[in-house]
């Protein structure tokens, strides 16, 4: 359900060949993927949960087990898009030459990532009357969300670019079979599932941005 | 005027006033915060705790009708959940089963397997019930919970629990409800047993929902010496239908009559649950939790420049907190009950109101001028801050006004927690903050007064110090060379402050006991409020006592009159077959079975007699017994919640079921009789139970542990930085040499005096250490050489290093310079600079006074410029030679100055020195012209042993490393140059221990030895313009030009690595050490930090106006001056600057870093001494006793811990020990 997976395949094929220009740089990227890649399986394993808990009350013992063991490649699947987009985002500003400035402090990326967990949060707990409600009122909440911490032209152009593909891969996904949405309800699913997106790819690009200025930094979140 | 710009001044002076008043009168503030967020959170006493168990509420059955939906007012004691229908209801319906009379010929099997049987027939009678009177025909099908689904999960469940119809559990089920699969079972124990999870399970087990009973009770095991089997059929209905149930229970009582039962059946007992929290929902909870002390971990830490950062830190917290506690106060307190999950919505609250202001009002208080008074520093800070504080306050509400508007409840409320907590946190900041920050300033300047006291005492009143200028009294000097500031008294008054805190809390641990007093009290609450807890027990010993007994367990209400925990205990680990006799009697209760005679029997004789089926008060509400999460476990099954719901539980029906032993018999499977019971009795059980114990014992004790490095964490996040390192440097010193006081601080021994090091003519042009020696060139191109421990001149070169030359330089000197130990030919060397006057033995003149040297010359002070970065680039169209040429301008002074005697004086051709290295016993000194000198140095001679001529170009930078010298010059070539010696270099080994003037040591060097110094590579076009900075270290030699561009070049074969660009004017400043940190900064004001790995930039600030005139690296941080006269402060990671130090006029560039955390500046004579890691002024060391001031221009630190600073035409040379001591 939760998938942000080869949104940008051509994405690490580039980024290699960069990284070989300076082999020194190879390592730095690398940590950054790391970084970025583990960042992303967290976010997928505690949002799936999120998402689960909508339509599960209580948690049996039973259902955790088969609960890992049916998708076990979406998480993996969603920290390669995270390190792919974190990635995006500084190479991003520094091809377009307009270095992103605006609030570059670990708090502030902080604050983003806990905006965002409460946005999957309010979509999978709250209850709307019906599926344009929900997507109007997480529309708004994403682009307060990149108005809040990004507000650069760039990070919004990838984040509509990220929302786009990832949802359009999971459809195609779901409508092949692959895989299949929790809910039963299609709609639902699919009113909330490019803002997730778009807010997942500008949380992403900002710990990327971070991550790439910061150089040595370690972030304090897992 | 604009209404806005009308609307920002008059929010301004409100804020300023504000200011005034808060800073004003601190106290009676802080009082009334305190006591509105008191006021504010009174209501939420009223909120349940959070952790305790389900809640039950009791009525009768005979006036019961549902509850209306909406909660009416006051209605006794109704609880306020109990209004609207509930979940379900809970009809029990127990069955006590036995076989008797017991019979020899039975077996252990027979217990139990016809027993269980008769739940189908059971079954059958309760499903084909109907009820019909007047309004109609009702069965059991209509009444009861329908349940369509079981959650897809549990496909182990599936073939066991109901998965259509009615939710009617019953032992039964464990054979799908039919007689035949349980009469064909070979063995049912084994059925039973296959479904229980393995390992350790919390909530109920499938065998306890089945049975409806803990298993223990049931009776179904091999080990049954009571013969009883008990278990309940469980329907689960969805409405009540009060004649149906009576129907059912008459008839059911018919049918099975229970002769001696007299249970209760007026009340029912509703019950509601908690929000459940499992592991899974645990997670996201607890990351966001972990993201939001992140968030708090690095907003806090931008706190700085304040008295202490860990308190303000833990105001701004508080205030968050206390502001949220408020609104969720205020809400309750007008009728608004909190429908949300609190804990789940917390962390994103305080995410949405945020620390963004507690920290922008500190830095713009912080930033105000400190020679204001408080509360003028308080007002300003505030008034500063005051139109972005209510720009971001307006666009927060309005943000939340568009999310008021969503109309989805949830967001509403969430909404209005985060209004009314935006604007108590605006209170609280406002009034709470601003006050304990007006504190924290009043703090500071009183540890400043106090760090001042002492030195105050009788002085005269002394020129104000650098940066600390404000109304207490200037830093008065008590005389020349000695420390201004007291710094012993000031260290023992704060440092151990903060350090007494934390000793306190180590010694008393009184950290850990809070804790611990906390969680005994939380236990203690839980165990009290617990339904299952030491309440209800000590209630049931109340009843058990009194007089009444049992009967009259209808005085209490029914909930009180249980003991489910421990009387339920008893059945089992008595071992006697009828329970020994109660002090209390209960004769209702007593079987009025069959064997009678057995009562009282002992366990040897009691075989043969027949089971008794006992009533008692604990099967009234067996259900007690069960696990709490009995229910919801049940329910989730079937993806139903009853967090926050109820259920109604209906009085049980008792059914007693006699079995005659024939039945019994009849029943039996064929091989129930093979297997005769393996003789393991009781001890498994027991051992069952206390490995149960034993795992919920090592499970709380991991889970202590995890607490405890979970807290162990937390505080090294919370930790500051350095002061663990503090206590470290504590410790280590040796306690045997200095007196320490019971912190183990101890005083500094040693006072800083500036020696003096006399005996340049001119000003001092360039400085060069290796740690050991000191060599200085002043403008008149004459070098000297100190020795770097006792600030003895050793050698004395002078221009341009020709000997000859230098002849002639004597010959006109004559007498007053022939005492001096300049003197090349004399043997002995004279120490003629130090104020101390220690002089050598061989020296020739008993006057100490300062030899009036070069008198005969001019005075070139006005010629002074030595910044050659704040030339202005129209220096490049000049040609080469005359770029920086000061010979012209000193051979001009000369000229007029003494016009005669032109054979004397110096050639025109010798030019000044631009720069100069000093490695070993080698100088290498580059000239305007383009010559590169390289001197040996001893002690005897300072012979020039080498030059080489091959540039034209002035040099204008030098780097010596090992045996190669790189020289940049003006037209932007770099030339690399290996010197090469007969000799090993091993010899530089003496060069410490000569020095002393008295002793001649041997010459290191013959003058037979051979050095040469030879151009390897020159790179011609390594610049566009000309090189301003040449820095080399770690085999890398790092250059900075005009052309705005810093290059790196391998030291070995000369090969440029990288072009760094990056920055928009030249290079005025580079940085580079042994660990590859390269930091440059240019006219542009911004500093670049790069990896010299990769030739990426790392970061990029604008830190100044105008050039940056020096840069400095530590670990932490990067240290940076500019032509502005401001040296910044940044953190290196991070790039965000820490805080700024005004310097005097023209002092800028001079800055050193003696340690990780001391910074040493040049000011108007004097030199001062800062903590960096807070940016106090430690010391002030004033350089010359007149205080007239010559800024100090260059700064050297020495290896040795020394300071070399130029000071017009002397050098100081100051020891830092004390502050080391500290330090290190």
């Amino acid at each position: 359900m939760y998938m942000k997976d080869k949104n940008c395949s051509p994405g690490p094929i580039l980024v290699c060949a960069y990284g070989s220009l300076h082999c020194g740089r190879v390592a730095n990227l690398v940590r950054r993927g790391l970084v970025l890649f583990t960042v992303g399986v967290f976010l997928a394993l505690v949002l799936n949960l999120l998402q689960i808990q909508r339509n599960v009350t209580l948690f049996p013992e039973e259902v955790m087990t088969t609960l890992f063991s049916s998708a076990w490649w979406i998480p993996p699947c969603c920290g390669t898009g995270a390190a792919v987009v974190g990635l995006l985002y500084p190479c991003l500003d520094s091809h377009l030459g307009e270095p992103h400035k605006f609030k570059r402090e670990w708090a502030s990326v902080m604050r983003c990532i806990a905006v965002f967990v409460g946005i999957n949060h309010a979509s999978a707990k709250l209850d709307f009357d019906n599926n344009v409600q929900l997507s109007l009122t997480l529309a708004a909440l994403s682009l307060g969300l990149w108005w809040t911490f990004d507000r650069s032209r760039s990070g919004f152009g990838l984040g509509i670019t990220t929302a786009f593909l990832a949802t359009v891969i999971t459809q195609l996904l779901v409508y092949n079979g692959v895989y299949q949405y929790t809910s039963p309800d299609f709609l639902y699913v699919r009113s909330w599932l490019p803002c997730i997106f778009f807010s997942g790819g500008v949380t992403v690009g900002n710990i990327g941005r971070q991550l790439a200025m910061g150089g040595s930094e370690k972030p304090h979140m897992d | 005027m604009t209404l806005r710009e009308q609307l920002r001044e008059k929010i301004s002076a409100a804020f300023y006033r504000h200011g005034l008043l808060c800073a004003s009168y601190p106290v009676p503030i802080i009082l009334f915060t305190s006591a509105s967020i008191l006021t504010c959170c009174y209501p939420l006493l009223r909120l349940p705790l959070p952790g305790t168990g389900p809640v039950e509420f009791t009525t009768g059955v005979r006036d019961y009708s549902v509850p209306s939906q909406e909660a009416q007012g006051d209605l006794g004691e109704r609880p306020d959940w109990y209004h609207g229908p509930p979940v379900a209801y809970i009809q029990q319906v127990l069955v006590k089963a036995a076989v008797s009379p017991w019979d020899n010929n039975l077996v252990m099997v027979d217990v139990f397997r016809s027993p269980l049987g008769k739940v189908f027939s059971l079954l059958e009678e309760i499903r084909n019930h109907v009820h019909s009177d007047s309004s109609g025909i009702r069965s059991l099908e209509s009444l009861c919970l329908q349940v369509t689904d079981l959650f897809p999960g549990l496909r182990r469940m599936q073939s066991v629990l109901p998965e259509h119809g009615c939710l009617l559990v019953s032992p039964g089920n464990y054979w799908q409800n039919q007689r035949d699969l349980f009469d064909s079972d070979p063995d049912l124990l084994k059925t039973i047993q296959k479904h229980e999870p393995k390992g350790l399970h919390t909530s109920a087990t499938l065998r306890d929902l089945l049975f409806g009973v803990p298993g223990k009770y049931t009776g179904v095991s091999h080990y049954n010496r009571k013969r009883v089997v008990t278990y309940t059929i469980t329907v689960v209905l969805s409405s009540y239908d009060a004649s149906f149930l009576s129907s059912l229970r008459t008839r059911l009582k018919q049918l099975h009559p229970s002769a001696n039962c007299s249970l209760r059946d007026d009340h029912m007992v509703h019950v509601h649950f908690k929000e459940e929290i499992g592991v899974a929902e645990l997670i996201p909870l607890v990351t966001t939790y972990i993201i939001l002390f992140a968030y708090i971990y690095f907003s806090t830490r931008k706190i700085d420049m304040v008295k202490s950062k860990w308190g303000l830190a833990l105001a701004a917290v508080v205030t968050v907190l206390s502001s949220l506690l408020m609104s969720v106060g205020l809400c309750t307190l007008f009728g608004l009950t909190p429908t949300l999950n609190g804990g789940e919505i917390f962390p994103y609250l305080v995410v949405v109101i945020g620390l963004e202001n507690v920290l922008v009002l500190t830095k713009s208080v912080v930033s105000t001028p400190v020679d204001l008074e408080v509360k003028l520093r308080i007002a300003q800070g505030l008034s500063n801050e005051s139109w972005s504080i209510m720009k971001n306050m307006a666009t927060e509400l309005c943000i939340i006004l568009i999310g008021y508007f969503t109309l989805v409840p949830a967001i509403q409320e969430f909404c209005l927690f985060a209004v009314v907590g935006l604007v108590s946190d605006f209170f609280l900041q406002m009034f709470f903050f601003t006050t304990v920050l007006s504190i924290d300033i009043r703090r500071m300047e009183l540890a400043d007064l106090n760090r001042r006291l002492p030195a105050e005492a009788g002085l005269p009143p002394p020129k104000p110090g650098p940066l600390r200028i404000r109304e207490a009294p200037p830093p008065p000097r008590p005389s020349p060379h000695t420390i201004t500031l007291q710094t012993p008294a000031f260290r023992n008054l704060r440092l151990p402050k903060r350090l007494r805190v934390v000793y306190f809390l180590a010694r008393t641990r009184l950290a850990q006991r809070i804790i611990m007093a906390g969680t005994v009290i939380w236990i203690g609450i839980l165990v009290y409020t617990d339904p299952a807890g030491i309440r209800t027990y000590l209630a049931a010993q109340v009843s058990e006592q009194s007089p009444l007994g049992d009967s009259g367990g209808g005085g209490l209400p029914p909930h009180l009159a249980v003991a489910p925990v421990f009387r339920g205990g008893d059945p089992t680990s008595t071992l006697s077959i009828h329970p020994a006799p109660d002090p209390t009697p209960l004769p209702e209760n007593q079987s009025q079975g069959h064997h009678g005679s057995a009562r009282g029997g002992s366990l040897p004789q009691a075989p043969p007699t027949g089971p008794q089926i006992t009533w008692g008060a604990e099967d009234e509400e067996g259900w007690r017994r069960l696990s709490f999460r009995h229910w919801p476990s049940l329910f989730s099954y079937y993806n139903i919640t009853l967090a926050k719901k109820y259920i109604s539980i209906l009085p049980v029906i008792p059914v007693t079921i006699h079995l005659s032993p024939q039945e019994a018999i009849d029943t039996r499977h064929p091989q129930d009789t093979r297997h005769p019971p393996p003789p393991i009795p009781k001890v498994s059980a027991d051992l069952q139970t206390d490995l149960t114990l034993y795992k919920v014992a090592a499970l709380g004790l991991a889970a202590g542990v995890l607490l405890v490095l979970l807290l162990f964490c937390l505080y090294r996040v919370l930790c500051p930085r350095n002061y663990g390192q503090n206590g470290v440097a504590h410790g280590r010193r040796r306690r045997g040499d200095l007196p320490c006081d019971d912190y183990g601080y101890s005083p500094p021994v040693s006072e800083i005096s500036p020696l003096l090091l006399r005996g340049h003519s001119m000003d001092i042009e360039c400085l060069a250490s290796d740690g050991m020696l000191l060599a200085s060139c002043c403008l008149a191109g004459q070098i000297r050489v100190w020795d770097a421990q006792t600030g003895d001149c050793l050698t004395v070169i002078p221009n341009s290093g020709c000997w000859e030359q230098r002849d002639l330089w004597d010959n006109i000197s004559g007498n007053t310079e022939s005492d001096c130990s300049c003197e090349p030919r004399d043997p002995s060397v004279g120490c003629d600079g130090t104020p101390e006057d220690k002089c050598c033995p061989l020296r020739r003149r008993s006057s100490p006074t300062r030899p009036p040297l070069f008198t005969d010359q001019p005075d070139l002070t006005p010629l002074i410029d030595t910044n050659f970065t704040s030339q202005p680039p129209c220096n490049l169209s000049t040609p080469p030679r005359g770029g920086f040429d000061f010979g012209g301008l000193v051979e001009r002074a000369y000229m007029e100055h003494e016009p005669p005697s032109p054979s004397t004086y110096p050639s025109p051709s010798s030019s000044s020195v631009w720069a100069m290295e000093l490695r070993g016993n080698l100088i290498a000194a580059g000239r305007s012209s383009g010559k590169l000198e390289v001197c040996l140095w001893d002690a005897v001679e300072g012979s020039l042993r080498c030059t080489n001529e091959d540039g034209v170009s002035g040099i204008t930078a030098l780097a010596f490393l090992n045996n190669r010298i790189v020289a940049a010059r003006l037209n932007g070539s770099l030339d690399f140059f290996t010197v090469e010696m007969n000799k090993p270099l091993g010899l530089l080994q003496y060069r410490g221990a000569p020095g002393r003037g008295s002793m001649p040591p041997s010459p290191c060097y013959s003058s037979e030895d051979l050095i040469s110094c030879q151009l390897t590579r020159s790179v011609q076009c390594a610049h566009q313009k000309p090189i301003t900075v040449l820095r080399a270290a770690a085999g890398r030699v790092v250059t900075g030009s005009q052309d705005h561009t810093v290059r790196v070049y391998r030291l070995e074969d000369s090969c440029c690595l990288f072009t760094l660009q990056g920055h928009s004017g030249g290079i005025t400043a580079i940085y580079i050490d042994q660990t590859m940190v390269l930091a440059s900064g240019g006219q542009d004001g911004a500093i670049c930090l790069w990896d010299v790995l990769t030739g990426s930039r790392v970061s990029h600030v604008y830190g100044h106006r105008g050039d940056v005139t020096s840069l400095v690296c530590t670990t932490s941080c990067v240290i940076s001056s500019g032509l502005d006269d401001i040296i910044c402060i940044w953190d290196r990671s991070t790039g965000i600057k820490l805080y700024s130090i005004q310097q005097e006029v023209g002092c800028g560039a001079s800055l050193g870093v003696i340690s990780e955390s001391l910074l040493v500046t040049g000011g108007q004579g004097c030199v001062s001494f800062w903590d960096l890691n807070f940016g106090d002024l430690l010391q002030t060391v004033y350089l010359s006793p007149s205080g007239d001031g010559q800024g100090v221009r260059q700064l050297l630190v020495l290896d040795n811990a020394a300071i070399v600073c130029d000071f017009g035409s002397e050098l100081s040379l100051v020891y830092v020990p004390s502050v080391l001591e500290k330090l290190d």
